[in-house]
Protein backbone atom coordinates (compact mmCIF):
# COMPACT_ATOMS: atom_id res chain seq x y z
CA UNK A 1 0.00 0.00 0.00
CA UNK A 2 3.15 2.56 1.06
CA UNK A 3 5.32 1.09 -1.19
CA UNK A 4 5.28 3.91 -3.77
CA UNK A 5 3.61 6.97 -1.44
CA UNK A 6 5.11 10.45 -2.07
CA UNK A 7 4.85 13.21 0.40
CA UNK A 8 6.24 16.26 -0.59
CA UNK A 9 7.63 18.76 1.26
CA UNK A 10 6.89 22.58 0.02
CA UNK A 11 10.42 25.04 0.58
CA UNK A 12 10.05 28.74 0.83
CA UNK A 13 12.36 31.28 1.15
CA UNK A 14 12.95 31.09 5.05
CA UNK A 15 11.70 27.57 5.98
CA UNK A 16 13.95 25.90 8.25
CA UNK A 17 11.43 22.72 9.20
CA UNK A 18 11.89 21.55 5.59
CA UNK A 19 15.00 19.80 5.73
CA UNK A 20 13.60 17.77 9.39
CA UNK A 21 10.35 16.59 7.37
CA UNK A 22 12.06 15.05 4.32
CA UNK A 23 14.83 13.14 7.16
CA UNK A 24 11.84 11.99 9.31
CA UNK A 25 9.90 10.72 6.06
CA UNK A 26 12.53 9.22 4.57
CA UNK A 27 14.06 8.13 7.18
CA UNK A 28 12.12 7.17 9.97
CA UNK A 29 8.74 6.76 8.61
CA UNK A 30 10.44 5.00 5.75
CA UNK A 31 8.39 6.26 2.22
CA UNK A 32 9.75 8.24 -0.38
CA UNK A 33 9.64 12.22 0.15
CA UNK A 34 10.32 15.08 -2.50
CA UNK A 35 11.44 18.69 -2.05
CA UNK A 36 8.83 21.14 -3.71
CA UNK A 37 10.73 24.68 -4.42
CA UNK A 38 8.18 27.22 -3.75
CA UNK A 39 8.18 28.38 -7.50
CA UNK A 40 6.73 25.03 -8.63
CA UNK A 41 3.33 25.00 -10.63
CA UNK A 42 3.43 20.59 -10.87
CA UNK A 43 2.68 18.70 -7.87
CA UNK A 44 1.85 15.42 -9.93
CA UNK A 45 2.79 12.13 -8.18
CA UNK A 46 2.47 13.48 -4.87
CA UNK A 47 -0.04 11.51 -2.23
CA UNK A 48 0.32 14.36 0.38
CA UNK A 49 2.04 17.46 1.07
CA UNK A 50 3.39 18.98 4.05
CA UNK A 51 3.89 22.86 4.32
CA UNK A 52 6.99 22.90 7.13
CA UNK A 53 7.67 24.90 10.02
CA UNK A 54 10.18 28.44 9.90
CA UNK A 55 9.89 31.92 8.99
CA UNK A 56 8.96 32.31 5.18
CA UNK A 57 9.51 35.40 3.95
CA UNK A 58 11.19 36.23 7.08
CA UNK A 59 7.41 36.61 8.75
CA UNK A 60 6.83 39.79 6.85
CA UNK A 61 3.64 41.38 7.54
CA UNK A 62 2.29 38.87 9.27
CA UNK A 63 3.64 35.02 9.28
CA UNK A 64 2.11 33.56 6.45
CA UNK A 65 1.23 36.61 4.66
CA UNK A 66 3.50 36.22 1.97
CA UNK A 67 4.06 33.02 1.37
CA UNK A 68 0.39 32.66 0.23
CA UNK A 69 0.91 34.51 -2.82
CA UNK A 70 3.87 32.00 -3.93
CA UNK A 71 3.96 30.67 -7.34
CA UNK A 72 3.09 27.04 -5.63
CA UNK A 73 0.05 28.13 -3.64
CA UNK A 74 -2.39 27.98 -6.60
CA UNK A 75 -1.25 24.69 -7.50
CA UNK A 76 -1.68 23.48 -3.72
CA UNK A 77 -5.25 25.09 -3.89
CA UNK A 78 -6.33 22.53 -6.25
CA UNK A 79 -4.26 19.52 -4.72
CA UNK A 80 -6.45 20.31 -1.98
CA UNK A 81 -9.91 20.56 -3.83
CA UNK A 82 -8.59 17.36 -4.84
CA UNK A 83 -9.41 15.90 -1.53
CA UNK A 84 -5.50 15.20 -0.64
CA UNK A 85 -3.83 15.65 2.60
CA UNK A 86 -2.02 18.53 3.06
CA UNK A 87 -0.29 19.72 6.57
CA UNK A 88 0.94 22.39 7.61
CA UNK A 89 2.96 22.76 10.48
CA UNK A 90 3.78 25.94 13.09
CA UNK A 91 4.62 28.46 9.84
CA UNK A 92 2.83 25.83 7.71
CA UNK A 93 -0.30 26.40 9.34
CA UNK A 94 0.26 30.00 9.62
CA UNK A 95 0.51 29.70 5.89
CA UNK A 96 -2.37 27.86 5.41
CA UNK A 97 -4.49 29.91 7.74
CA UNK A 98 -3.40 32.99 5.39
CA UNK A 99 -4.44 31.38 2.45
CA UNK A 100 -7.66 30.60 3.99
CA UNK A 101 -7.23 26.95 2.98
CA UNK A 102 -7.87 26.92 7.07
CA UNK A 103 -10.37 29.05 9.13
CA UNK A 104 -8.61 31.76 11.79
CA UNK A 105 -5.48 33.39 12.72
CA UNK A 106 -2.28 32.83 14.91
CA UNK A 107 -0.97 35.19 16.58
CA UNK A 108 1.74 36.36 19.22
CA UNK A 109 2.27 34.15 22.26
CA UNK A 110 0.70 35.40 25.20
CA UNK A 111 3.92 35.55 27.22
CA UNK A 112 5.77 37.06 24.19
CA UNK A 113 8.18 34.76 24.59
CA UNK A 114 9.64 32.41 21.99
CA UNK A 115 8.06 28.57 23.35
CA UNK A 116 10.65 26.29 22.57
CA UNK A 117 10.02 22.88 24.41
CA UNK A 118 7.89 20.12 24.97
CA UNK A 119 3.71 20.04 25.26
CA UNK A 120 0.70 17.26 25.28
CA UNK A 121 -1.94 17.19 22.90
CA UNK A 122 -4.98 15.74 23.17
CA UNK A 123 -6.20 14.48 19.91
CA UNK A 124 -10.64 15.63 19.73
CA UNK A 125 -10.52 14.71 16.41
CA UNK A 126 -9.12 11.00 14.93
CA UNK A 127 -11.22 10.80 11.62
CA UNK A 128 -8.57 13.58 9.79
CA UNK A 129 -6.31 12.60 7.15
CA UNK A 130 -3.42 12.88 9.38
CA UNK A 131 -4.94 11.36 12.89
CA UNK A 132 -7.08 8.73 11.77
CA UNK A 133 -3.77 6.32 12.60
CA UNK A 134 -4.79 7.73 16.68
CA UNK A 135 -7.66 7.54 18.89
CA UNK A 136 -9.89 10.42 20.31
CA UNK A 137 -8.92 11.26 23.60
CA UNK A 138 -4.85 10.11 22.91
CA UNK A 139 -1.95 12.48 24.31
CA UNK A 140 1.00 12.82 22.13
CA UNK A 141 3.76 14.62 23.56
CA UNK A 142 5.24 16.44 20.82
CA UNK A 143 7.98 19.44 20.86
CA UNK A 144 6.80 23.20 19.88
CA UNK A 145 8.95 26.04 18.63
CA UNK A 146 6.91 29.18 17.85
CA UNK A 147 6.60 32.77 18.92
CA UNK A 148 3.47 33.26 17.07
CA UNK A 149 1.32 30.47 17.60
CA UNK A 150 -1.87 31.36 19.34
CA UNK A 151 -4.94 30.38 17.24
CA UNK A 152 -7.10 32.94 17.10
CA UNK A 153 -10.90 32.83 16.20
CA UNK A 154 -13.87 34.97 17.01
CA UNK A 155 -16.81 33.23 19.80
CA UNK A 156 -18.43 32.22 17.04
CA UNK A 157 -16.08 30.62 14.44
CA UNK A 158 -14.72 28.51 17.92
CA UNK A 159 -18.22 27.27 18.47
CA UNK A 160 -18.79 26.57 14.44
CA UNK A 161 -15.17 24.37 14.45
CA UNK A 162 -16.11 22.60 17.64
CA UNK A 163 -19.75 21.27 16.85
CA UNK A 164 -18.32 20.52 13.25
CA UNK A 165 -15.27 18.52 14.57
CA UNK A 166 -12.77 20.81 13.29
CA UNK A 167 -11.03 21.54 16.79
CA UNK A 168 -8.39 18.42 16.25
CA UNK A 169 -6.09 18.68 18.98
CA UNK A 170 -5.46 20.83 22.19
CA UNK A 171 -2.86 21.62 24.60
CA UNK A 172 -3.54 19.43 27.80
CA UNK A 173 -1.97 17.91 30.60
CA UNK A 174 -0.13 14.69 31.10
CA UNK A 175 -3.36 12.80 31.56
CA UNK A 176 -5.23 14.67 28.64
CA UNK A 177 -6.68 17.27 31.26
CA UNK A 178 -7.23 20.40 29.15
CA UNK A 179 -5.94 23.30 31.31
CA UNK A 180 -5.01 26.49 31.15
CA UNK A 181 -1.74 25.87 32.69
CA UNK A 182 -1.05 23.32 29.79
CA UNK A 183 -1.78 26.02 27.13
CA UNK A 184 1.57 27.68 26.32
CA UNK A 185 0.70 30.76 24.25
CA UNK A 186 -2.63 31.52 25.01
CA UNK A 187 -4.56 29.99 22.37
CA UNK A 188 -8.85 30.37 22.60
CA UNK A 189 -9.95 27.20 23.75
CA UNK A 190 -6.41 25.97 23.95
CA UNK A 191 -6.48 24.85 20.57
CA UNK A 192 -3.72 23.14 18.81
CA UNK A 193 -4.28 21.32 15.35
CA UNK A 194 -7.63 22.29 13.35
CA UNK A 195 -8.49 20.97 10.29
CA UNK A 196 -10.80 22.09 7.13
CA UNK A 197 -14.45 20.79 6.83
CA UNK A 198 -13.26 18.24 4.45
CA UNK A 199 -10.91 16.59 7.19
CA UNK A 200 -7.95 16.80 4.18
CA UNK A 201 -6.19 19.96 5.33
CA UNK A 202 -4.74 19.59 9.41
CA UNK A 203 -2.86 22.79 10.44
CA UNK A 204 -0.62 21.57 13.82
CA UNK A 205 1.09 24.39 16.16
CA UNK A 206 3.75 21.45 17.31
CA UNK A 207 5.99 19.59 15.47
CA UNK A 208 5.23 15.81 14.63
CA UNK A 209 8.86 15.82 12.57
CA UNK A 210 11.22 16.50 15.04
CA UNK A 211 9.32 13.70 16.93
CA UNK A 212 9.81 10.56 14.86
CA UNK A 213 13.05 8.98 16.91
CA UNK A 214 14.04 8.30 20.41
CA UNK A 215 17.04 9.97 19.60
CA UNK A 216 14.89 13.27 19.55
CA UNK A 217 13.36 12.48 22.42
CA UNK A 218 10.36 10.41 21.69
CA UNK A 219 8.53 8.89 18.20
CA UNK A 220 5.05 10.24 18.93
CA UNK A 221 5.33 12.44 16.07
CA UNK A 222 5.44 9.30 13.80
CA UNK A 223 1.94 8.69 14.86
CA UNK A 224 0.87 11.72 12.78
CA UNK A 225 2.72 10.76 9.84
CA UNK A 226 1.96 7.66 9.41
CA UNK A 227 -2.00 8.38 9.72
CA UNK A 228 -1.54 9.75 6.29
CA UNK A 229 -0.53 6.32 5.32
CA UNK A 230 -3.58 4.96 5.93
CA UNK A 231 -5.45 7.27 3.30
CA UNK A 232 -5.98 5.58 -0.04
CA UNK A 233 -6.24 8.63 -2.43
CA UNK A 234 -9.77 9.99 -2.65
CA UNK B 1 3.22 64.95 -17.25
CA UNK B 2 0.88 62.56 -18.33
CA UNK B 3 -0.60 62.75 -22.13
CA UNK B 4 -3.76 60.87 -21.15
CA UNK B 5 -5.10 64.14 -20.17
CA UNK B 6 -6.50 62.38 -16.54
CA UNK B 7 -5.12 64.36 -13.44
CA UNK B 8 -2.70 61.62 -12.08
CA UNK B 9 -0.67 62.09 -9.14
CA UNK B 10 1.55 60.47 -6.73
CA UNK B 11 -0.23 60.09 -3.29
CA UNK B 12 0.46 58.96 0.36
CA UNK B 13 -1.59 56.77 1.24
CA UNK B 14 -1.42 55.74 5.02
CA UNK B 15 -2.96 51.74 6.34
CA UNK B 16 -3.47 51.78 10.28
CA UNK B 17 -3.34 48.54 11.10
CA UNK B 18 -4.37 47.71 15.10
CA UNK B 19 -5.68 44.45 17.03
CA UNK B 20 -9.30 43.83 16.89
CA UNK B 21 -10.96 44.62 20.15
CA UNK B 22 -10.72 41.29 22.01
CA UNK B 23 -7.92 40.18 20.41
CA UNK B 24 -4.92 39.34 22.60
CA UNK B 25 -2.39 42.15 22.28
CA UNK B 26 0.44 40.88 24.42
CA UNK B 27 2.60 43.33 22.86
CA UNK B 28 0.88 46.36 23.60
CA UNK B 29 0.79 44.88 27.44
CA UNK B 30 4.26 44.75 27.41
CA UNK B 31 4.57 48.13 26.25
CA UNK B 32 2.31 49.17 29.20
CA UNK B 33 4.03 47.54 31.77
CA UNK B 34 7.30 49.47 30.89
CA UNK B 35 5.61 52.74 30.42
CA UNK B 36 4.35 52.03 34.07
CA UNK B 37 8.31 51.45 35.38
CA UNK B 38 8.90 54.29 33.56
CA UNK B 39 6.31 55.95 36.20
CA UNK B 40 3.60 56.51 33.16
CA UNK B 41 1.47 55.39 36.49
CA UNK B 42 -1.88 56.88 34.90
CA UNK B 43 -1.13 54.79 31.27
CA UNK B 44 -4.27 52.36 31.43
CA UNK B 45 -4.63 50.52 27.84
CA UNK B 46 -2.06 50.29 25.48
CA UNK B 47 -2.46 48.31 21.73
CA UNK B 48 -0.10 47.68 19.39
CA UNK B 49 -0.40 48.10 15.72
CA UNK B 50 1.16 49.54 12.29
CA UNK B 51 1.27 52.03 10.29
CA UNK B 52 1.97 51.23 6.60
CA UNK B 53 2.84 53.73 4.21
CA UNK B 54 2.42 53.77 0.82
CA UNK B 55 3.17 56.06 -2.41
CA UNK B 56 1.15 55.49 -5.20
CA UNK B 57 -0.55 56.81 -8.31
CA UNK B 58 -4.28 57.91 -8.42
CA UNK B 59 -6.50 59.98 -10.29
CA UNK B 60 -8.20 61.50 -7.18
CA UNK B 61 -7.79 61.71 -3.34
CA UNK B 62 -11.35 59.24 -3.76
CA UNK B 63 -8.95 56.39 -6.20
CA UNK B 64 -6.09 56.76 -3.86
CA UNK B 65 -8.25 55.23 -0.57
CA UNK B 66 -9.80 53.19 -2.90
CA UNK B 67 -6.66 51.57 -3.76
CA UNK B 68 -5.45 51.57 0.02
CA UNK B 69 -8.33 49.97 1.00
CA UNK B 70 -8.27 47.38 -2.02
CA UNK B 71 -4.74 46.95 -0.14
CA UNK B 72 -5.77 46.60 3.37
CA UNK B 73 -8.51 43.72 2.14
CA UNK B 74 -6.39 41.88 0.06
CA UNK B 75 -2.89 41.92 1.90
CA UNK B 76 -1.91 44.31 5.06
CA UNK B 77 -4.62 43.51 7.52
CA UNK B 78 -6.00 40.38 8.50
CA UNK B 79 -9.81 40.60 8.72
CA UNK B 80 -9.83 37.59 11.58
CA UNK B 81 -7.41 39.58 14.29
CA UNK B 82 -6.87 43.18 12.49
CA UNK B 83 -8.82 45.70 11.58
CA UNK B 84 -7.55 48.89 9.76
CA UNK B 85 -8.33 52.72 8.71
CA UNK B 86 -6.63 54.04 5.71
CA UNK B 87 -6.16 57.81 5.17
CA UNK B 88 -4.13 60.11 2.81
CA UNK B 89 -1.87 61.78 4.23
CA UNK B 90 -0.67 64.10 1.54
CA UNK B 91 0.21 64.76 -2.17
CA UNK B 92 3.88 64.23 -2.99
CA UNK B 93 4.18 65.92 -6.02
CA UNK B 94 1.91 67.07 -9.28
CA UNK B 95 2.26 64.15 -11.22
CA UNK B 96 4.95 61.41 -12.69
CA UNK B 97 7.46 61.33 -15.73
CA UNK B 98 6.11 57.78 -16.88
Amino acid sequence: MTSDFTIGVISFPGSNGDQDALHAITSDLGVAARSIDYRATDLSGLDAIILPGGFSYGDALRCGAIARFAPVMSELRTFVEQGKPVLGICNGFQVLCEAHLLPGALIRNKSLKFHCFRTNIRIDNATTAWTSGLTEGEVLELPVAHGEGAFYADPSRIEHLRVNGQIVARYCESDGSVTDLANPNGSVAGIAAICNEARNVVGLMPHPERATDPLLGGIDGLKILKSVLNRVAV
Amino acid sequence: MSDTGTDRQTWIVEAEVMPRTGVNDPQGEAVMSGLHSLGFAATSRVRCGKLIRIETVAVSEDDAIRQGTEMCERLLANPVVEEYVVSVASVVDGGTDS
